[in-house]
């Protein structure tokens, strides 16, 4: 049984956070969800300290293999979460990861703490893709935003702080570096890339916030390379992610040595998607490696 | 009503011309009945994100008619190719697979249960927006409720589902282009119908285009008329998981149209506005 962070999992397949409302798909699928429940671990959809409705529509965009987002967070705030989404994302059958976002550090500080308090949570992500209000930084895009942020964070809870880490930086595997030194227990990555699309029909942006984040298969290799770099400067573990659609996208993520792989774009063109990564990943375990040719060159 | 958790394969048992659009039929040997008003996120197994870029994600496609079939149920629904997701459901061609999810969303409710005087219905449905509302014009049918139709359309060619969808009961049509019907908008007919009725009695049901949509909730909300329109927005999973699909409620804040329609009452939305 895969270990995280001192976590028993039942295999290493998660979420991407944002891409899996456990409390609305139990609502469509009924109680079979929890029979068949497709990930080893739940991480929630990003809670920020003050309820949030989210971008205006236009949000979501297709583009080729993948898509472009601009959800804006929408989130009942800490006190709605904890009063009405906990209780019911207590009754998953898996661990649960609780993301977590604030724009200062006294905000970010008390979200963590309300949250490790509660015994249903196993471990906290920590969504720095946001400005720190004070200096007006990326905390994500700058090592030394991180690694304060981190040391400040740290005295305040026992439980596994995992940093959600962006790709949009030129070095990924520094931020990486200063969370560890701050006292983080692992890393995600990749979120999504910074993106843009244009409305074909009047050449204004198609997202109504002007830019999103790409995700889906298109992003994959930029995943996987982030992934590798960032291993290979820090000895935390990793969850990797980034357009991960079948079991063979999973193993590639393992190879390059991520601990636990997280399903996200997929979960919306397939539901169980998360259980059949799974599944294809155990079965491909326990058979021989198939051999792969680039352009199938012979 | 739940539907079954994740996609399942479902086979295509023809795909027709009507008018303008196309009906094509899948066998769910799985799923319950949908209900009026209720959608299926559709993806073609093959050629579907595979050889080509787009596309990517499943398509949100309400149902326009359902039957009981040998192993299951037979779904129908009307399309119109509008882009890579459309045009590939369009050319799905018999024994294809199709990965389906659903029945997905709300439904239509009965006039009674929308307004506890009403004596009847009124279905305005607009360009492809009239799917969701044949099956709803049969369950009602069924249930003897009294049922007016009105349709619009652009044009011959954007129109379609009259031979087939509504071809038993009686439809009063418009066309922008005059080629069918009366010359302008079906809200037209819905506006000297209101006002030659009594009016409170009716429960409008409506379904398509976003100007369409917007004229007959405000049509209905002058007259104080109790009215549900089937919406439309940008949709990635159709369960609640991408919250891509936001309509504006009137406090501001935003419903995710998957889990909270796509049916919603007219005092719900703020304005209908471009899916």
């Amino acid at each position: 049984m895969p270990d995280f962070c001192g976590i028993g999992l039942e295999h290493r397949v998660v979420n991407a956070s944002g891409t899996y409302d456990a409390i609305a798909a139990r609502r469509v699928f009924g109680d079979a969800l929890l029979e068949d429940f497709p990930f080893a671990a739940f991480v929630s959809k990003t809670i920020t300290p003050e309820p949030r409705a989210g971008n205006a529509p236009q949000r979501i965009w297709e583009t080729p293999a993948g898509m472009i987002n601009s959800i804006g967070l929408p989130n009942k705030g800490l006190e709605g979460f904890l009063a009405e989404d906990l209780p019911q994302l207590a009754e998953l059958p898996v661990p649960l990861i609780v993301s977590v976002m604030a724009t200062g550090r006294a905000e970010f500080s008390r979200m963590v703490e309300a949250v490790s308090l509660r015994e249903e949570v196993a471990a906290i992500e920590l969504n720095v893709s946001c400005p720190n209000v004070h200096s007006g930084l990326i905390v994500g895009e700058q090592p030394a935003e991180a690694e304060a942020l981190l040391e400040a964070l740290r005295p305040l809870t026992p439980k596994p702080l995992i940093v959600k880490l962006t790709p949009n930086v030129a070095d990924p595997a520094a931020v990486a570096v200063a969370a560890e030194q701050g006292g983080a227990d692992a890393v995600s990555l990749i979120n999504t890339v910074k993106a843009s699309a244009l409305d074909p029909a009047s050449g204004a942006p198609a997202l109504a916030a002007g830019h999103g984040g790409l995700s889906g298969p298109a992003v994959r290799p930029v995943a996987l390379q982030q992934l590798r770099a960032v291993l290979a400067a820090t000895a935390l573990p990793a969850i990797g992610m980034g357009g991960v659609s079948t079991g063979s996208d999973a193993r590639e993520f393992l190879a390059a040595g991520a601990a636990l792989v997280a399903v996200g774009t997929e979960n919306f063109r397939d539901p169980r998607a998360g259980f059949r990564v799974a599944s294809e990943l155990a079965e491909e375990r326990s058979g021989e490696p198939r051999p792969v040719s680039a352009l199938d060159l012979q | 009503m739940t539907a079954p958790f994740g996609r399942r394969l479902c086979e295509v048992g023809e795909n027709r011309p009507s008018g303008g659009y196309r009906v094509f039929s899948l066998l769910d040997r799985e799923g319950p009945e949908p209900l009026p008003g209720q959608f299926y996120m559709l993806a073609a197994a093959e050629h579907w994100a595979g050889a080509g870029e787009r596309p990517f994600l499943p398509r949100a496609i309400s149902v326009a008619e359902t039957a009981p079939a040998a192993a299951g149920i037979r779904l129908d629904f009307l399309v119109e190719g509008v882009g890579p997701g459309t045009d590939r459901l369009c050319a799905l061609e018999p024994g294809e697979g199709v990965w389906v999810t659903g029945p997905l969303g709300n439904a239509f409710s009965t006039p009674r249960e929308a307004n506890p005087g009403a004596a009847g219905a009124i279905l305005v449905g607009g360009g492809i927006g009239v799917a969701p509302l044949a099956l709803l014009r049969r369950r009602f049918a069924e249930r003897n409720v009294p049922t007016r139709v009105l349709l619009g359309f652009r044009n011959e060619q954007h129109s379609g589902g009259l031979d087939d969808l509504f071809a038993c009961c009686e439809v009063r049509l418009a066309s922008e282009d005059g080629h069918i019907g009366h010359r302008g908008y079906v809200t037209d007919l819905l506006a000297a119908m209101l006002d030659g009725d009594d009016a409170a009695s009716a429960v409008v049901y409506s379904c398509g285009p976003p100007a369409m949509l917007e004229a007959v909730r405000a049509l209905c909300a002058d007259r104080d008329v109790a009215c549900e329109l089937a919406l439309e927005a940008p949709m990635a999973c159709g369960y609640g998981a991408c919250f891509g699909c936001a309509v504006p409620k009137p406090d501001g804040t935003y419903m995710r149209l998957c889990v909270d329609g796509p049916v919603v009452r007219g005092e719900q939305v703020a304005e209908v506005t471009h899916a």
